[in-house]
């Protein structure tokens, strides 16, 4: 039998291999979308005033005055080389949006993630073990609650509350401006450069403009987890070799906790990777409520501008890193279930 | 043994309908504990709101954007009170019109945009998974790079593509939902029917002769189609979501038009500075409840059709007391 | 003095309506390192027996009666002592186990559990030279400890099963169809492992079976097993040789072999167990049927030494019962309900 490792070497290559007709899908779509759409963008994002030569010359300078194919080519060729296209109003290439706000949407992101994760495993597993009692219509009815709240409502919400009534947390940016001046950036995750500097006082501020935002995104996307998890421990407590080692004798506490929730949080793994797709459709929204300079933020106002480009650009980006992010969970889950290799 | 003759003669429509309803029911009624509490809820709220949105112009105090009545204009950010029980916003409109109104366009722009995304999505799923081959592989490329993009963007991209041409509105809105929502009909109905497809009573049909499309119409369609309305309801619940988000960006309706829930909300963000709530929590309130009502109608639903969740009640019993037996009896 | 009997045992299962009556009112005995096999077609209520012996019962069911062990009645036993007791003193290995086992697990996290959940002094080096050697008895060489389940073929896990559930020396072994799902040539492996059990590990055997071919090769004893009751309980060779009961004739002569020249079968299904028969429950099917046999449930008798038998063929009837012994009168036996 093969060594773990090369099974595992093996199932990443396949992976990625069968992941590029997909990307491939995505980022023609898109352009197809971007030029076989009704209207003209250039004279959209610049406004109705600008004289038409001006207009032609900047098409031309953008390349949209080629024939399609060849834009298209232009566009596969510079997106391997990791060229994104510049903006049309303000000239700037998408790339470097990418760099500057990228990180702050990232931390945020994962905050959430973490909030969405703990929460919704905990409820889940909760909802699951004691179900149909009133700690599982409880936890359940939270789980769809949650849900239904729009994000933006709910931090619309936390911000009259924990910011306007009872002041306790900051509702806007990343950090407070003293902050901004004082903290050195390393990676541009201020959670990270400040720990990097052992700077306390500014990570604690950094950490209190992180709460509502992160929080809220957080509680809206654990809805999911807890659905799916409640949902896979009632299964794996029907499980046959449940059954089997209650044969045994082995105490309830162990067969629920090593045996049913262990299995039962395998596809957890999965389940993040699929709703990262959901979390940054989520994450546009919440930095718009919150004013967080992040990708989804600057997304949002290059919308308004009628930015093709940038808007294009943008979504290549995410498209990207959503398939990125499946590649590596289904790695990892690939790690952890031994069944699950080539 | 012949039929006795009063068997065969037809029955009336109303009957054979009732029937059909209550077999399709039955599940419903034999299922235990919270799915079917979960599932009489949330029929509920949805019917409620429902109904508010068709007696609309009937309950409705005032048109939705109505800043004035009598020659007197309304107050600008009113608290709650008895003349405007929600409160009224900064351009002097009643919130609890606005968010009454706001059910109906809700609703319309929902109904409208999943029909169409049904209308498309079905059919493809069906063709494309009954008949395979190259434009079915081509199809699930495309779809499933589709569906691993997050619902919002796809449809904040393609609100954004349509508001140029058509500007924004509700059909603008409509088309982009029902867009972002095609690619998940495809795919649940291509699965099921490639599951389908391998079964033997389908294979029977294909042996007997029947043509592709009366296959796919008698012993496809049906079977697939059933398992549609606890989707169905559970992407309203996420459309509704969608619809208010591109609302709150801008990419909604348009307040001339008709009221949102997710304008007022956007709108309702500069209000918070002042700490007025009325104007966010009751238009953000109405989605939450909605939401939560379709949500429950879908699980419930789900949980009732689906055996695999299905819990069925089971009574109590105590065992009789013993009979008074024979005991071993020598010979 | 039996390792186990069975008294007036019932398990009832809840439904939406009136409870199945899935044992309704067995009694046997098990004496120590015998086999018995326990027969009976699909539905009759002996995975239930067997289940009903741990007290590995699903919600809903409902047990009462006597189920002595160790001069305890395991049916009133509160779980927690019922549960120390499952390993140690009794086993059950399942129908298929491809499913049984945790896949996430390895084969020595397995036995490592069961070990310490009942005997939470032994060291490491115990529990794996425990393992190890009731695994090798099975054949499971040491080089494959440390695997998954994946990793072995059905036949293997229902070995490694065997084995797990023999690691802690039960006294009483009950397994359910454990063969059903394998092959032949498994099949006979894993029968001469559980044939072998008396010899190597002192071990009783309850052996659930509807192949009547394995009972009549591995078992010192047989019962038959129809609708909850047992009808039929002797030496397994003097049952098969001259069978007492209807049932169990005909079932033997269903039996395919080499010599058969014609297929024989049972007419009609087994009976619903909400509501079954008035009387003998095989009545309706019987080709012997008495008036008397849908009137009244058997006596239990001994046509002949050290066997037990529910049937009035072999006994006397009722006094005031008038013509009770003469042929039943029935219409066509219906078609069965279910497959």
């Amino acid at each position: 039998m093969a060594g773990q490792g090369t099974s595992l070497r093996v199932y990443l290559i396949t992976r990625i291999a069968l992941v590029l007709p997909m990307v491939f899908i995505l980022l023609t779509f898109v352009f197809l979308l971007m030029r076989v759409a009704p209207g003209d963008p250039i004279s959209a994002s610049l406004g109705g005033h600008v004289p038409q030569p001006v207009i032609n010359q900047i098409k031309h300078q953008l390349g949209f005055d080629k024939p399609l194919y060849v834009q298209y080519g232009n566009y596969l060729w510079d997106i391997l080389r990791g060229n994104f296209g510049s903006t049309i109003t303000d000239r700037r290439p998408v790339s470097d949006i990418i760099l500057t706000n990228g990180a702050a949407t990232l931390e945020l992101t994962f905050f959430a993630m973490i909030v969405a994760v703990v929460v919704g495993v905990l409820v889940g597993l909760v909802a699951g073990r004691y179900r149909d009692t009133p700690l599982d219509v409880g936890g359940r009815l939270f789980g769809i609650v949650v849900y239904a709240t729009p994000v933006f409502f709910l931090g619309l919400m936390a911000q009259l509350l924990f910011g306007s009534t009872l002041g306790w947390l900051p509702t806007s940016d990343r950090a407070s401006p003293i902050t901004q001046a004082t903290l050195q950036t390393h990676t541009n995750i201020f959670t990270l450069d400040a720990i990097i500097d052992g700077n306390w006082g500014d990570l604690g501020d950094v950490v209190l403009h992180l709460i509502l935002p992160a929080t809220t995104l957080g509680l809206v996307t654990a809805g999911v987890f807890i659905r799916l998890i409640r949902v896979n421990v009632i299964r794996t407590l029907r499980d046959d070799y449940i059954e089997a080692a209650r044969a045994r004798g082995i105490g309830e506490r162990a067969v629920v906790y090593r045996h049913a929730f262990k299995n039962a949080l395998v596809p957890v793994i999965t389940v993040v990777g699929l709703t990262t797709a959901g979390l940054l459709g989520g994450a546009v929204l919440t930095e718009t409520t919150f004013n967080w300079p992040g990708i989804g933020h600057e997304l949002v106002l290059y919308l308004e501008n009628r930015d093709y480009t940038a808007v294009q650009g943008i979504i290549v980006v995410f498209g990207l890193v959503v398939v990125a992010v499946s590649v590596i969970i289904d790695f990892v889950n690939a790690f952890i279930d031994p069944r699950i290799r080539y | 043994m012949a039929a006795p003759a009063e068997l065969r003669t037809p029955l009336p429509v109303s009957r054979v309908l009732w029937r059909g309803t209550r077999r399709m029911l039955a599940p419903v009624a034999g299922a235990g504990g919270f799915a079917k509490v979960m599932l009489l809820v949330g029929a509920g709220i949805t019917a409620f709101f429902v109904l508010v949105a068709l007696l609309a112009p009937v309950i409705s105090p005032y048109a939705f954007d109505q800043y004035s009545s009598g020659g007197h204009r309304f107050a600008q950010l009113a608290a709650p009170s008895s003349g405007h029980p929600m409160g009224t916003t900064v351009q002097s409109t009643d919130v609890l019109a606005r968010v009454i109104w706001g059910t109906q366009t809700e609703l319309k722009v929902v109904v409208v945009s999943l029909a169409f995304a049904l209308a498309v999505g079905v059919p493809l799923g069906l063709v494309s998974g009954y008949f395979s081959g190259p434009l079915d592989r081509a199809l699930v490329l495309l779809m499933d790079a589709l569906y691993a993009f997050p619902y919002l963007l796809l449809a904040i991209v393609i609100a954004f593509l349509l508001s140029n041409s058509i500007g924004k509105g509700v059909l603008t809105a409509a088309i982009a939902i029902s867009g972002a929502y095609i690619p998940l009909y495809f795919r649940v109905v291509r699965n099921h029917v490639i599951s389908l497809r391998e079964e033997p009573y389908v294979e029977a049909a294909r042996a007997l002769g029947a043509r592709p499309f009366t296959v796919i119409r008698r012993y496809v369609f049906y079977n697939v189609v059933q398992n549609v309305p606890p989707i169905a309801t559970l992407n309203a619940a996420d459309a509704i979501l969608t619809l208010a988000a591109l609302g709150f960006l801008g990419y909604g309706i348009q307040p001339t038009e008709a009221a949102e829930w997710g304008y007022d909300i956007q709108r309702a963000v500069s209000d918070a500075a002042s700490g007025i709530w009325w104007t966010g929590l009751f238009p953000g309130l109405a989605i939450v409840l909605l939401v939560t009502g379709l949500t429950l109608l879908g699980e419930g639903l789900n949980e009732t059709i689906n055996p695999v969740l299905r819990r069925r009640a089971v009574a109590k019993f105590e065992l009789p007391a013993v009979p008074p037996s024979a005991d071993i009896v020598e010979p | 003095m039996p390792v186990l009997s069975l008294r007036n045992l019932r398990v009832y299962y809840g439904t939406g309506g009136a409870p199945v009556r899935a044992v309704d009112g067995v009694d046997l005995d098990i004496e120590a390192g015998q086999v018995v096999g326990l027969v009976g077609e699909s539905g009759c209520g002996k995975s239930t027996l067997g289940r009903g012996i741990l007290g590995l019962l699903p919600e809903g069911a409902r047990a009462d009666g006597q189920v002595l062990y160790g001069g305890r009645n395991l049916v009133e036993l509160p779980a927690r002592e019922l549960r120390a007791l499952r390993g140690p003193e009794l086993g059950l290995i399942f129908q298929e186990p491809m499913t049984r086992l945790n896949p996430l697990l390895r084969i020595e996290q397995h036995f490592a559990e069961t070990l310490r959940q009942h005997e939470p002094k032994l060291d490491e080096r115990d529990i794996r030279r425990r393992s190890l050697e009731t695994l090798g008895r099975m054949g499971i060489p040491p080089t494959r400890f440390r695997q998954y389940p994946h990793e072995f073929s059905g036949g293997m896990r229902q070995r490694i099963m065997i084995a797990l559930a023999l690691v802690l020396r039960p006294k009483l072994l009950v397994a359910d169809e454990p063969t059903t799902a394998l092959d032949v040539i498994v099949e006979a492996q894993i029968l001469r492992i559980l044939a072998d059990l008396k010899e190597n590990f002192g071990t009783a055997l309850l052996l659930i079976t509807h192949n009547l071919g394995i009972v009549a090769e591995s078992c010192d004893r047989v019962a038959v097993m129809y609708a909850g009751r047992i009808v039929e309980e002797g030496r397994a060779r003097d049952v098969f040789a001259e069978p007492a009961h209807p049932y169990t004739r005909e079932l033997l002569r269903s039996t395919i072999s080499l010599d058969t020249t014609e297929l024989h079968s049972i007419p009609g299904a087994p009976p619903n167990l909400i509501d079954p028969p008035r009387g003998c429950r095989f009545h309706p099917r019987c080709p012997d049927a008495m008036r008397v046999c849908a009137a009244q449930q058997p006596l239990q008798l001994q046509p002949a030494p050290d066997r037990r038998v529910e049937c009035w063929l072999h006994g006397p009837v009722p006094e005031a019962f008038e013509g009770a012994r003469e042929p039943l009168a029935r219409g066509p036996i219906a078609v069965a309900e279910e497959a």
